[in-house]
């Protein structure tokens, strides 16, 4: 057992213990989020010092460490890091809990980091609870009557989910005999055509998991939770949901697919046409229930579920033909990394006008552009890659994912994409109208604090940097596609 | 030349937008004259490429003062710009227009650091397109303009402002829709970008993963829609209607002449059996265009709205000298663009004026204005008699050519050139419509006695005296010596008839 393949994942457990015995002792709580940056950014430099090694396995096979998982392994952290800017205002108005806040945090990012490198049936479920049972906490932390609701509802229905899950696994247990993902792949590969397509019981399995799955990363028609979730959870808590949850969904979907049901093809094909109908009928139904929307972050919630639809598009291009090239894995990662900086930078946003105006409702945006240039203008940046306009990583990042569709023969799917892209632009440039043209309401100007600004600095510099020259991160996608270890 | 000239001519004006983003609203004097630099150093340079470019017959088909760098090799794509015999005269007319938008918009107070920095960011948009020979630039060119036009108008213009910015939007929208899937067909079929390495290849020597024609029209969407041609052509009317003056100016000058652009540059070059295929469709959706578009005008009673719907009417010309594929027809096409560019830019340009002036935008309410506004008259009536057509003007050279262009097209119907001079004889009715609207436009809006509730109305300053001259200057230099131009086109187009074979 090789401790040091886990380093970045140790470091922040340790983080999330240091802080939660820091709690005890310290009076200044925004002392508790700088322990948790320079704990998230020692986890990453660990992260950049193991990139240059080869794929290795670790914990009895139970835990990979190949670029793949690495590049999750710098995406989480980011993500969380950003989060926690974003939540300092917001955690300084908590009477209690601060301490367990940001160590909440913490925990499910070790989840979605160790969920990066499961290659077990075992790690994958223990590392999905732990990311869940630290997000039921805090969807539920503002303790109010929507707050509560949303958070017994997320448990409720993630429960399920989890339930649902853990029979598919069941299944494909009890027909292989195998829980490393490795082995149910050797031993998938190793029947004949007709073994195989007699036994129910894998597709049941197969279909279970993508029901179970579908749930993390709010795929149609999985994805009753999210509005109320969204709109109850504290609002940098919905902007972490919306990112990092989704993004370590599709981590563990793009490698249980690729890697087990990968091969042999017929197979591969099946699962392939389930999520391209899911990705249509995905982006279909986010976008247009999105439209009839009055609270930005039901809004936002609902383009979360079309945007979902988008990456589905890139699994449904890797399952048509897995083994020819990697483009339908590269591209969805680039696409996560995109629409991270992006709905961050929007929720940040959000977060930002909303302590001030103290609503959520698009109607109380009127006149941003006059109150708080800056920050309408980030805002815009952000709707505009939402829309996938560029110069933006949205449109980069739309732009490479229907380019592996359209190769993998799946120009219908891309041109229902397009057209939903189109049908997005409505609402989302509505946010853009009332910022800009309506007269506001009342007058003074928007103030933010240092760490707002920081975060949302940040995130815009990627939406622009990964829309112009995108190449660097397209580089580490690619590289991170194929390095695949199983 | 080691000087990056076009870039240089690309992104200024999109400095020059940061700069004046940067500069406090109550420094409007200011901001306009950094607004006229940042356009007018363009417009300088733009001359000098145009002075510059080699048009002797060895150079058609050969890009001239190229840039090329890589920029995502991961997917072939390269930061590519370069100009020939079809862009440039495109080109150099958006830097004449982004000059005078800017003399045009002198009277603008409203917001004036957001409304110039989106001005010139158009701009930049807009030479973008017309230079970029990588298809994924020329598509990112061609999309960044969405957002400047939304502000423009739904900010700045009148009417039903918001309604026509969003409509615009999206029928804006819809076409690239179509249009990117378009590209990636074409992308997956070469695994190129370049335009110009596609075209040499020719389509028909890669393994096509969908249907050519499919492709063709999937790209041609996009186009049609920004032309625009019958029926992706509502949005029009709307957006030129409620349009601040100078963005009226600059979308019927020179973003209406993107869709014709692409249309030569990417569906004719690239797919040219494909375009001599449909080309029968096509040259009856322009007949369609010409007179439904002039029967609407003549019914319209905003002075405005008059000239939008002329427009489609025009543009019916350029789609049909397009698609008749000869090499008069196609530089007639061509010249049609440059001309329109100028001609209805001044149209709008002074019925801005006398709306401005007036208060009044209604043609029936307007009439006699001769007397109180002479100067705008003259003007108006030079702009009219381009836009209808008359000898010497730039207007009758390029229609002319359209026509003879396409009266000749042997290369449709399989040779058969009944059906393409009855098609052309149908649009030239529209040039007989045109001068019904026309003249009862100047008619009713100038002539007739004149009313006293205009009598304190002010007549043209003098920096309205100026830009109007180099409109006016512009559209006779083409009009009496147009080998200045239809020499530089020919280069550009000579090598597509030379593919598109006949």
């Amino acid at each position: 057992m090789n401790l040091s393949l886990i380093a970045p994942e140790i470091c922040v457990l340790a983080t999330a213990v240091v802080i939660i015995l820091a709690d005890l002792f310290f009076q200044r709580k925004s002392f508790l989020a700088i322990i948790s940056l320079v704990g998230l950014a020692v986890a990453c430099s660990f992260t950049i010092h193991l990139w240059g090694g080869n794929a290795q396995t670790t914990f009895a096979n139970m835990l990979v460490v190949d670029k793949f998982a690495l590049f999750f392994k710098l995406l989480f952290p980011i993500t969380a890091a950003l989060v926690i800017l974003a939540s300092i205002d917001y955690v300084s108005r908590f009477s209690s809990f601060q301490g367990e806040y940001y160590a909440l945090v913490l925990l499910s990012t070790l989840g979605m980091m160790l969920i990066s490198s499961a290659t077990d049936l075992i790690s994958i479920f223990a590392s999905l609870e732990l990311i869940s049972i630290s997000l039921y906490a805090l969807v539920g932390f503002l303790k109010d009557a929507k707050s509560a609701e949303a958070s017994l509802k997320y448990l409720l229905l993630g429960a399920i989910a989890s339930a649902i899950l853990l029979y598919g696994m069941a299944f494909i247990f009890g027909f292989t005999g195998k829980t490393q993902l490795g082995d149910i792949a050797n031993s998938i590969r190793n029947m004949s055509l007709r073994g195989a397509s007699a036994a129910p019981g894998l597709m049941l399995g197969l279909i279970l998991l993508i029901v179970g799955l579908g749930f993390k990363i709010a795929a149609f028609p999985f994805q009753m939770w999210v509005p109320d979730v969204y709109e109850g959870a504290p609002t940098p808590i919905t902007a972490y949901l919306s990112v990092a949850s989704k993004a370590a969904g599709f981590a563990i979907i793009l490698r249980i697919f690729y890697s087990t049901f990968g091969f042999p093809t017929w197979l591969s094909q099946d699962w392939g046409m389930i999520f391209a109908v899911l990705a249509a009928i995905g982006m279909t139904a986010g976008n247009i229930v999105a439209i009839p929307q009055t609270n930005i972050k039901r809004m936002l919630a609902y383009s979360s579920i079309a945007q979902a639809g988008y990456l589905i598009l890139g699994i449904a291009a890797m399952g048509f033909s897995p083994m020819m090239n990697h483009l339908g894995q590269s591209s969805l990662l680039f696409f996560l990394a995109g629409y991270a900086v992006t709905n961050l930078g929007a929720f940040i946003a959000v977060i930002a006008i909303s302590n001030k105006v103290g609503s959520d409702r698009i109607s109380d945006f009127d006149g941003m552009g006059k109150r708080a240039p800056l920050l309408a203008l980030a805002l815009t940046l952000c709707l505009i890659s939402l829309t996938g306009i560029p110069p933006t990583a949205g449109f980069m990042a739309k732009f490479y994912i229907f380019s592996a569709a359209v190769q993998h023969d799946l120009l219908w799917l891309v041109i229902i994409a397009v057209l939903n892209s189109v049908v997005s632009a409505y609402y989302y440039l509505r946010v853009v109208k009332v910022m800009w043209l309506n007269e506001p309401k009342f007058e003074g100007n928007v103030p933010s604090s240092p760490a707002l600004r920081t975060a949302l600095v940040i995130s815009c510099l990627g939406v622009i940097l990964l829309g112009v020259l995108p190449n660097y991160v397209m580089k580490l996608a690619e590289m991170a596609a194929k390095m695949f270890a199983f | 030349m080691n000087f990056n000239i076009l870039s240089l001519i690309i992104f200024l004006p999109a400095l020059g937008a940061i700069i004046i983003a940067c500069i406090s609203n109550s420094r409007t004097k200011l901001i306009k004259y950094i607004a006229a630099a940042f356009t007018l150093i363009p417009l300088i340079l733009g001359l000098v490429v145009f002075f510059n470019f080699d048009k002797s017959a060895s150079m058609a088909g050969v890009m001239q003062f190229q840039e090329k760098a890589s920029w995502i090799p991961l997917i072939n794509s390269y930061y590519h710009v370069g100009l020939d015999g079809i862009s440039l005269p495109l080109f150099l007319l958006m830097d004449f227009l982004g000059f005078l938008i800017v003399l045009i918009s002198w009277k603008i107070d409203v917001r004036p650091r957001e409304y110039f920095a989106w001005l010139l960011l158009l701009e930049t948009s807009i030479l973008g397109v017309f230079t970029s020979l990588d298809i994924l630039l020329f598509f990112i060119f061609w999309e960044i303009e969405v957002i400047p036009m939304f502000f423009l108008i739904s900010i700045w213009g009148s009417g039903r402002k918001e309604y026509s910015a969003l409509k615009y939007v999206l029928y804006t929208l819809f076409g690239s829709a179509m249009m990117l899937a378009g590209i990636l067909c074409l992308y997956f079929t070469t695994g190129s970008l370049s335009m110009v390495d596609i075209m040499q290849k020719g389509i028909g020597s890669y393994v096509a993963v969908v249907p050519a024609a499919l492709m063709f029209f999937l790209l041609l969407g996009g186009f049609a829609v920004k032309l625009p041609v019958f029926p992706f052509h509502t949005w029009l009317p709307d957006a030129h209607t409620d349009a601040p003056t100078a963005v009226s100016v600059v979308l019927a000058g020179a973003l209406l002449k993107m869709g014709g652009y692409g249309m030569i540059r990417i569906c004719v070059s690239i797919f040219p059996t494909i375009a001599r295929q449909y080309a029968p469709l096509l040259i009856a959706l322009a007949v369609v265009n010409i007179i439904y578009g002039a029967a609407v005008t003549l019914k319209q009673t905003d002075i405005k709205r008059l000239i939008a719907y002329s427009s489609i009417s025009h543009m019916g010309f350029v789609l049909l000298g397009i698609f008749a594929l000869t090499q008069v027809s196609m530089v007639g096409a061509t010249m049609q663009m440059v001309s329109h560019g100028l001609i209805t830019g001044l149209l709008f340009a002074t019925a801005g004026l006398i709306m401005h002036n007036t208060n009044e935008r209604n043609i029936a309410k307007l009439g006699g204005l001769a007397r109180q506004i002479p100067m705008i008259t003259v003007i108006f009536t030079i702009a009219g008699l381009g836009a209808m057509g008359v000898p010497s003007t730039s207007g009758f050279i390029s229609e002319f050519m359209t026509f003879l262009g396409s009266f000749q097209s042997h290369v449709l119907f399989h040779g058969n050139t009944t059906f393409v001079r009855v098609f052309t004889i149908l649009a030239i009715l529209g040039i007989l419509m045109g001068a019904a609207y026309i003249l009862w436009l100047l008619q009713r809006v100038f002539y007739g006695p004149p009313q006293d509730k205009f009598n304190g109305v002010h007549d043209a300053d003098k920096l309205e005296r100026v830009y109007s001259a180099i409109f006016i200057i512009l559209i006779f230099i083409i009009g009496l010596a147009p080998s200045i131009l239809t020499n530089i086109i020919k280069t550009g187009i000579s090598p597509i008839i030379h593919l598109i074979g006949g």
